[in-house]
């Protein structure tokens, strides 16, 4: 182990850059402030009409131009911009960045509004349906519709705009995949494959259709009025998630070439560990075991024993079932002490921003290293009594934290956790 | 960091041909014509899926009865591959085994889709319709069945593999990052063993229409694959299948006394900017960095059939004067995000079999070699992304 390799002599992986837009503001000092002043960015959803929805309440990122445009392009628009500001911050030219892209991108369909548009052009012709929307199609091709449909679409676009290098990666492991980019970025550079990396998680998918969805597998909150008291993680009388938007950036390089180019190290990427749940769609293993893996692995992964972490930034979505699983998985790994290790959700403000989250919560994880302040779980009024857990409730704290555990689970069994900690020097 | 050799040790196939390693060996030796259906998309051309027992690889019809067909399709081949292979019933090899899926999206519901834009036509408030029709009309758990993610999910669920599960998303280029993924984890010692493929279902009016939204899909019936140029339409005729392969490093093959069918060498992949970047001589430079040591004894071309984009493929692979062609998208159709793993899967049974089977079109691919020991995979996407893979004999 020399200064710049692991536990198991795998180089070191040094976060370099960070960036983060979500509904609480654009931007690393926007977002800080408002997560650490416990302000909520869960509002009424005015982007489309509520009539017949029992959810009316979300964390869309509504400031943006893009944001009325459609999932691709607001996706697009906000991987753009977090991607911006860590290339910025990591003081690579932000048209050449020279490295791989990983971006973990929400799966997007054509619009309701490009079907409606579609069948305007053929009207005439027939009975409306699938035929018909193929009939329009003949008439010319609709490249910008295509576009929007298309899964590898978003990447080509970041990866022209920011000079990545090479076939970049578009993934989806459902809640967990902004850890799955960069844990696939981290990967990367343990192989030696680039000196840097860029890790994007983007989702800008908030629509009637997606909300309706989510809703069908009774996984929102209905907790309409007033929308900021939706999301309370840990709390007895949490009632789903609040689906929500934005993205996190992330520019890793391996330490010794970060620390040769005399670049300014924001933290360590130390660890990811993964493992698969099979036990059911939506619902996990009852005895926690694939959560319970994925946090020892991580630990294994970071060389790090459980003593050392200092802080949970927790999954913590606020359904019943989620934060009951994660209970039970942090309390076997971390014993009598998850009484007392401070774990709290940034979703309790920011909302489940899905296919970001991990990404997002890894930027304010390294964000509460930087800066020795825990951003708090909020709306916690009544504690869920079989939930024994300091989850920094309703306001901020400060601590000196130099590690990080930030957990991720979703549908499908996918289960990723991150470990960050402070520059080793 | 280690220096594996990566080799595939599982393969599962099915698609119009067949299902199974030897079907699809055996349609392709025998030289039968191709299974197409011009008249249910009419004026498009598929190539159906062949009749599947789906209780051979997903026993529980509760399972079944959660996926849509592209999910049911690539859970069975993954079954198939891991049996292949010999370890689908060794749960602690499943336990602790890798999984990368390259997925696309699954199938939306016809019947809700056509009765929203029926409605739209007659109503003035259309948020409240859509909105009306969404929250009564659609199958709860419609949505998971048709989640990219929950393909790897099934997986995980029917067949128990668990060690890791990611899903590569991005058409063609997510087969080849998939595979060039799971091979550079194992060749470092990132992991030992890993389940990687895709599959597509064809047969949706939706994956038509995602590909018909460019103008991409042949529309005056079936022509064989480097014939197209003057047909009617992009050229694309899509197939319905899927194609996993288990990949391990060939010590932990060697240990369970595996069969090896091939050895990856090698996966190079790019993603040109086309509008900007010659592709031809893209093509070119990953087929020539993947025959730098010796040209390959042949090439399997997963080209798509879009009309441009398979010129120029073919272009290419004409300057590799002595490597044997064969394209494969004229006979099962072109599978999307499965296109890289079935390509590379074909190869495999190539340099396995230590022989090339009769071309596909004769008028544009030569016969022999007699003997082949190493073979290319190719897959370059319809729109972007470009990979190819080199197979050896080990």
């Amino acid at each position: 182990m020399s200064k710049y390799t692991d536990h198991l002599g795998r180089p070191l992986v040094a976060i370099t850059g960070l960036g983060v837009v979500s509904s609480l503001g654009q931007g690393k000092e926007e977002n800080w402030a408002a997560l650490t002043s416990g302000t909520s960015g869960i509002h009424t959803i005015t982007r489309f009409a509520l009539d017949n929805l029992r959810t009316q309440i979300a964390g869309t990122v509504d400031f943006l131009e893009e944001s009325t445009k459609g999932a691709s392009t607001l996706s697009q628009k906000l991987a753009s911009l977090a991607a911006e500001e860590a290339v910025a911050q990591a003081g690579f030219p932000v048209d050449d960045f020279g490295g791989p892209l990983f971006l973990a991108a929400p799966p997007v369909e054509l619009e309701w509004r490009n079907r409606f548009a579609l069948d305007a052009l053929v009207k005439s012709e027939g009975e409306p349906g699938y035929d018909l929307l193929l009939a329009a199609c003949r008439r010319g091709p609709q490249v910008d519709m295509f576009n929007t449909a298309e899964f590898g679409y978003i990447a080509e676009v970041l990866a022209d705009k920011f000079g990545t290098r090479g076939l970049p990666i578009t993934l989806s492991t459902a809640c967990a995949s902004g850890a799955t980019a960069i844990q696939l970025g981290v990967e990367a550079i343990r192989r030696g494959e680039s000196d840097r990396v860029l890790s994007i998680g983007t989702d800008g998918s908030v629509s009637a259709e997606a909300l309706v969805r989510f809703s069908l597998l009774s996984a929102l909150s209905t907790h309409n009025e007033p929308a900021h008291k939706a999301a309370k993680p840990f709390s007895k009388d949490r009632d789903g998630f609040v689906m929500a938007e934005g993205s996190g950036a992330m520019v890793m390089e391996s330490l010794e070439s970060a620390v040769a180019r005399g670049a300014n190290i924001l933290g360590i990427m130390r660890g990811c560990g993964e493992k698969a749940d099979d036990f059911h769609r939506t619902r996990s293993k009852p005895d926690g075991s694939p959560a319970i893996g994925a946090v020892r692995a991580s630990l294994e992964d970071a060389g790090i024993e459980e003593d050392a972490i200092d802080y949970i930034n927790a999954h913590g979505t606020s359904t019943p079932e989620n934060d009951k699983m994660e209970y039970l998985a942090l309390s076997t790994v971390f014993g009598d002490r998850i009484s007392s290790l401070p774990v709290s959700s940034n979703k309790s403000m920011i909302g489940h921003t899905l296919t970001a989250a991990g990404a997002i919560e890894a930027v304010f994880s390294v964000l509460t290293i930087q800066t020795g302040t825990i951003p708090p779980t909020i709306n916690y009024d009544n504690p869920d009594p079989a939930i024994v857990m300091d989850v920094v409730p309703n306001v901020k704290r400060e601590a000196s934290v130099s590690s990080v555990l930030s957990s991720s689970f979703g549908f499908g069994g996918q289960n990723t956790c991150l470990v960050m900690t402070a520059e080793p020097n | 960091m280690q220096n594996n050799t990566v080799v595939i040790t599982g393969i599962g196939l099915i698609s119009s041909l067949g299902e199974g390693v030897d079907a699809h060996w055996k349609a392709f030796n025998d030289g039968l014509e191709p299974r197409i259906d011009s008249e249910t998309f009419k004026p498009y051309t598929v190539h159906p899926l062949v009749e599947v027992d789906w209780n051979n690889q997903i026993p529980k019809r509760g399972d079944q009865r959660q996926m849509e067909t592209w999910q049911r399709i690539g859970t069975y081949t993954a079954g198939l591959a891991l049996q292949d292979a010999g370890i689908k019933d060794d749960e602690s090899l499943c336990a602790s085994m890798d999984m990368v899926v390259a997925a696309g999206g699954g199938e939306r519901d016809v019947s809700v889709d056509t009765q929203i834009l029926a409605e739209a036509r007659v109503r003035n408030d259309i948020g409240t319709m859509l909105n009306e029709k969404l929250t009564t009309e659609l199958r709860p758990t419609l949505f998971l069945a048709q989640l990219s993610n929950l393909l790897a999910g099934n997986i995980s669920i029917v067949h128990k593999v668990t060690g890791s599960s990611r899903t590569f998303m991005g058409e063609e280029g997510s087969g080849i990052s998939a595979i060039d993924t799971a091979v550079a984890r194992i060749r470092s010692g990132q992991s030992t063993h890993a389940l990687v493929g895709g599959a597509y279902n064809s047969q949706h009016p939706d994956m038509l229409l995602g590909y018909e939204l460019n103008g991409m899909l042949k529309r005056d019936g079936w022509a064989p694959l480097w014939q197209r140029e003057d047909s009617a339409g992009g050229g694309i005729v899509t197939g319905s299948g899927g194609a996993f392969l288990v990949l391990e490093s060939a010590d932990h093959a060697k240990k369970r006394g595996a069969r090896v069918y091939a050895a990856i060498d090698g996966v190079y992949s790019a993603q040109i900017r086309r509008r900007r970047d010659d592709l031809t001589q893209t093509v070119a430079k990953l087929i020539g960095a993947a025959s730098s040591d010796k040209a390959a004894d042949l090439i399997i071309s997963g080209a798509s059939g879009a009309k441009h984009v398979t010129a120029v493929e073919k272009a290419a692979l004409d300057t590799f004067s002595s490597s044997a062609v064969r394209g494969v998208a004229g006979k099962l159709g072109h599978l999307r995000e499965a296109q890289f793993p079935l390509v590379v899967a074909l190869a495999a049974l190539s340099v396995f079999n230590g022989s090339a089977f009769p071309p596909v079109d004769a008028k544009n691919e030569r016969a022999g070699p007699s003997d082949v020991n190493t073979a290319l995979a190719t897959s370059i996407g319809g729109t972007r992304s470009e990979g190819v893979a080199r197979l050896v004999k080990v």
